[in-house]
């Protein structure tokens, strides 16, 4: 009987061991969709063959392959023609840029509609609806900077072959700045005062105040024009109550290179070619399919390892994971500019649990972190070079500043080489010390203990584990927390983890500025957008830092309308912040996206969306 | 019954034969056998339940005394290799979050017996001091759903009428609760107060888990004891007991309760496996143990990304976890045929 039972049991015990491994790479490698799981199935190989690669030479395995390709000109060998497949981790599930939820949804607006003019990958405008980009030189902005007038092309006509007028741009305005149609982007047209044709090709914004960004309206992906014919019933409560513009929503008309043929929201959307596109002799692609879902390691399979799509987005993969699949040698990454600064932000208020609902209101010090020895303690026993290196890999740059683009307004006065010693130097001078035969630093009997909260991914956890490394070596020790990226960064005011209540004493995230003037970036540390209980935890400012002369700096950055003059502002705001060690700026990421090597066309965007130029891309041979 | 049986089970009858002779020469009363010797004895003949007890103990003894030996290795060998701890004092939290920069994502070697990850860190002081945590957390959760679920089933099943409805209702209701969007409300309302009570995050954390866990998993032992009281509380040893004046409560857990100890203690092996696998669910939506705890069903969570480049990193816990929820299984199995005081052997 005995005997029976353990030949049972040994066979069971096989079996659970292949399942339990299959299971382990379930996760990674099963996407609900149908594109990576394809590449899941030839996966393997390719990737043992890669990962070999990769352990005998893993810095030259990318970019060995390159000598390989046949630098012909792109005219040569192409043929037009056939389906360009992309690749989001997130499914678009709308394709108005006014209603859309991520930027997955406004690249895909990208493919149908175009702005007046776009930013290319230097951040330089490129004349997309409108004939030139208006200057002081030719006009276009007026003197005392109170308004801008933008002229369009002419003969452009919408997707359904009626012409696109001066009339469609001002009725993006109104519809945008209803407060009732719940637009996304309504900050972005705060300044607008009023939009009107002074002819049916030109349009003249008068702005309420004189601004130095005159470039923020209709421009880049934020700012792309709807068709008035389509829309006009859909503004205020309308545009998402009623039937008619939720359809309009899901199917717009657009001027692009490409229009809608079939949208399944939250899984694909295929486009087809615009036959009323200005340029349609040179739309290289039939059609374009943009399919969402999986996650970023099989989107790096699915472009580098199987070819099974010319374009992933987004492939925020551990280095050490990274590298492998890049070996396969189909692809090309895609990086540049910046995915915005991960930093660590101070919380100047008291977190401590014991002080209930108080806990992080801006009355409430924090009694460690105040003192700016200790902050700047903290600053420098961070070690930025094992963070990029060991985690971030090609994804991100060690950086010393808060504010990275554009790069005419970076600061590069600051340095950030790790230094124990001055750290626990600094530490000892602000009275914390090293009691005999402990670890932990003291202060009139307290310990010198700090929580650390973040978001849960994988990079995030590995940053976190180096820093509390880092931070012990110097008598401190982290509490570490991770929290569900949905509750982190969603601002419900009900839950207690958000990155706007900040109950630790630190956190990190990465964030972005949104418009290339860095106005609303530098807002965000100001005495006026402090968060608190108050104001419902809705303001930008979760360190709780207030200063007078940061305050009165930012004053004299937004007034400011000589570009020089403010990029030199710009970089003493970034360095008034570093110095003060209000944030601790990272690694200035650079997410790369990648592309199939036989395509040409993806560069890699700040300021507006990657598919910016699509109606360019063509295969090569 | 197989050939063994029948010889082991001769073999028994010899040795009492002989006993009962020796006894009758020399007059020494030999010991009588007892119920749990018998158990004992039934027990050690199950070779699976053996195996699972010595593989429990070994990692019993891995996690509790390991770290003593291996301290001394690990801090040794880094020495040599050039990554010294900077902590004057060392302790298996010191290794757990030691980087070791010179070794990463290496295959075991001689430095790191099972490892490193991508940061470095030593597998096996992970492991270890995961094996704590996830061990600690399956039976003490074990123990707090065995013991509710056996006395709200016992009640049930003993008193009957209109106790039992109330309780069996409260276990339906109980079965009902969505568990995981439960746990996430219970771990928001009380982690603060609690880790603020405990003093640490780790101790804190453990005690909401435990609890957690152990509160949302007795129902099915709960409706498994019910049974079993419900059919015993009829037959005629309980109505003899009755009937010399014994307490209901000394029926209930002195007669009753032994006889129905087979399912509970299944149930109870379950228990184990599936907390430790509650936890490391927990752990990865982010409000189980704080993220650099190395629970065993964290560190395969970890590992599975690199399960190309470094499938050691998932293997081995994963292997451990598997292990530890196997051999409480066989353990379980041979307790229950052991305890079982109708499978005579």
């Amino acid at each position: 009987m005995t005997h029976k039972r353990l030949w049972t049991w040994l066979v069971l015990m096989v079996t659970a061991t292949t399942l339990l491994s299959a299971c382990g790479k379930k996760p990674a490698q099963t996407p609900p969709t149908t594109a990576p799981v394809a590449a899941t199935t030839t996966a393997p190989v390719a990737s043992t063959a890669a990962t070999t690669a990769a352990t005998t030479a893993p810095t030259v395995a990318p970019t060995a392959a390159p000598t390989e390709i046949p630098t012909v000109a792109p005219t040569a060998t192409p043929v037009a023609g056939g389906t360009l497949k992309i690749l989001y981790a997130q499914a678009i599930t709308v394709i108005n840029p006014y209603q859309s939820t991520g930027t997955k949804d406004l690249d895909g607006a990208t493919v149908i509609f175009e702005p007046l003019a776009r930013y290319n990958q230097n951040d330089e405008l490129v004349p997309y609806l409108a004939e030139e980009i208006p200057t002081l030189a030719n006009g276009g902005i007026a003197k005392d900077s109170k308004s801008i007038t933008w002229k369009l092309k002419k003969d452009v006509k919408w997707s359904d072959g009626t012409p696109f007028t001066a009339d469609d741009v001002i009725f993006t305005w109104q519809y945008c700045s209803n407060p009732d149609t719940g637009c996304v982007w309504m900050s972005v047209f705060s300044n607008v005062d009023k939009v009107e044709a002074v002819d049916p090709t030109t349009v003249k914004v008068t702005w309420k105040k004189a601004t130095s960004n005159p470039y923020n309206v209709f421009v880049s992906n934020t700012g792309m024009i709807i068709q008035k014919a389509q829309f006009a019933n859909c503004v205020g409560k309308a545009a998402i109550a009623d039937a008619a513009c939720q359809k309009a929503n899901l199917a717009p008309i657009g001027t692009n290179a490409y229009k809608l043929k079939e949208f399944k929201p939250g899984d694909t959307v295929i486009y087809e070619k615009n036959p009323n596109y200005r340029d349609v002799a040179n739309t290289f692609f039939d059609t374009v399919e943009i399919k969402g879902g999986g996650d970023s390691t099989s989107a790096a399979r699915a472009v580098c390892e199987t070819g099974e799509v010319d374009y992933a987005w987004n492939l925020q993969v551990p280095a050490a994971v990274l590298t492998p699949i890049l070996a396969a040698g189909k692809c090309d990454t895609v990086a540049g500019g910046s995915f915005g600064v991960e930093r660590i932000n101070i919380n100047f208020t008291n977190p401590d649990p014991i002080l209930g609902s108080k806990r992080s209101e801006p009355d409430q010090p924090n009694p460690i972190l105040n003192d700016l020895k200790v902050r700047q303690a903290i600053a420098k026993a961070i070690d930025r070079k094992p963070i990029s290196e060991q985690l971030y890999g090609p994804a991100g740059a060690p950086t010393c500043n808060i504010s990275v683009v554009p790069l005419a307004f970076t600061s590069t006065a600051l340095t950030c080489e790790r230094d124990l010693e001055g750290a626990k130097k600094l530490l000892d001078e602000a009275g914390w010390v090293l009691p005999d035969g402990k670890s932990i630093r003291e202060k009139d009997g307290k310990p010198l203990k700090l929580t650390f909260q973040t978001s849960i991914n994988t990079i995030r956890q590995g940053v976190q584990a180096i820093v509390k490394t880092n931070l012990a070596d110097a008598g401190i020790q982290v509490d570490l927390k991770a929290i569900d990226p949905g509750v982190f960064f969603g601002s419900d005011p009900g839950n207690p983890d958000t990155l706007q209540k900040f109950y630790t004493d630190l956190q990190m995230y990465t964030n972005t500025p949104s418009d290339i003037g860095l106005d609303s970036y530098f807002v965000s540390w100001t005495c006026a957008e402090v968060n608190s209980s108050k104001v419902k935890w809705s303001k930008a400012n979760d360190t709780r830092y207030c200063s007078k002369d940061y305050d009165a700096l930012y004053t004299q950055f937004t007034a400011e309308l000589d570009p020089a003059k403010r990029a030199d502002l710009a970089k003493k705001l970034n360095d008034f912040l570093v110095n003060d060690v209000v944030v601790i700026p990272l690694i200035n990421r650079m997410t790369p996206n990648g592309k199939s090597k036989t395509l040409e066309g993806p560069t890699y965007q700040t300021f507006d969306s990657v598919l910016w130029n699509i109606q360019s891309w063509k295969r090569t041979s | 019954m197989s050939e063994a049986d029948q010889a082991l089970d001769g073999r028994t009858t010899v040795t009492t034969t002989s006993a009962l002779s020796q006894q009758l020469t020399t007059g020494i009363a030999i010991k009588p056998r007892t119920l749990l010797g018998d158990a004992w004895r039934r027990f050690r003949r199950h070779r699976l339940a053996m195996f699972g007890v010595a593989t429990l103990l070994f990692f019993g003894l891995s996690v509790s005394l390991g770290p003593l030996i291996y301290q001394g290795y690990l801090l040794r060998q880094l020495e040599q290799e050039g990554m010294p701890i900077s902590n004057p004092h060392p302790d298996l939290r010191a290794l757990v979050d030691h980087l070791d920069f010179l070794s990463l994502m290496t295959p075991p070697n001689s430095i790191h017996l099972l490892g490193t990850d991508d940061l470095g860190r030593d597998l096996l002081a992970r492991c270890m001091y995961g094996g704590r945590v996830s061990l600690a957390v399956g039976f003490v959760a074990m123990i707090i759903a065995i013991s509710l679920g056996t006395f709200v089933g016992a009640v049930a099943g003993f008193f009957g009428g209109s106790i039992d409805q109330i309780l069996m209702r409260i276990t339906d209701l109980f079965l009902s609760l969505p568990v995981i969007p439960f746990i996430l409300l219970t771990v928001y309302l009380f982690r603060d107060p609690v880790i603020l009570a405990m003093g640490s995050p780790e101790t804190g954390i453990f005690m909401i888990v435990v609890t957690v866990i152990g509160c949302l998993a007795w129902m099915q032992t709960a409706r498994i004891v019910r049974a079993s009281f419900l059919s015993l509380k009829e037959k005629e040893f309980v109505e003899a007991a009755t009937a010399l004046g014994v307490g209901t409560w000394a029926i209930m857990f002195r007669h009753i309760l032994p006889n129905a100890m087979g399912p509970i203690i299944v149930a109870a092996t379950l228990e184990v496996g599936s907390a430790i696998i509650t936890e490391s669910t927990l752990s990865f939506l982010g409000v189980g143990f704080p993220p650099d705890t190395p629970t065993w069903g964290r560190l395969v969570t970890d590992g599975s990304q690199y399960l190309q480049a470094a499938p050691w990193l998932a293997l081995f816990p994963g292997a451990l976890i598997f292990l530890a929820v196997l051999s409480i299984n066989f353990l379980g199995d041979g307790l229950r045929d052991a305890l079982d005081p109708r499978s005579r052997l």
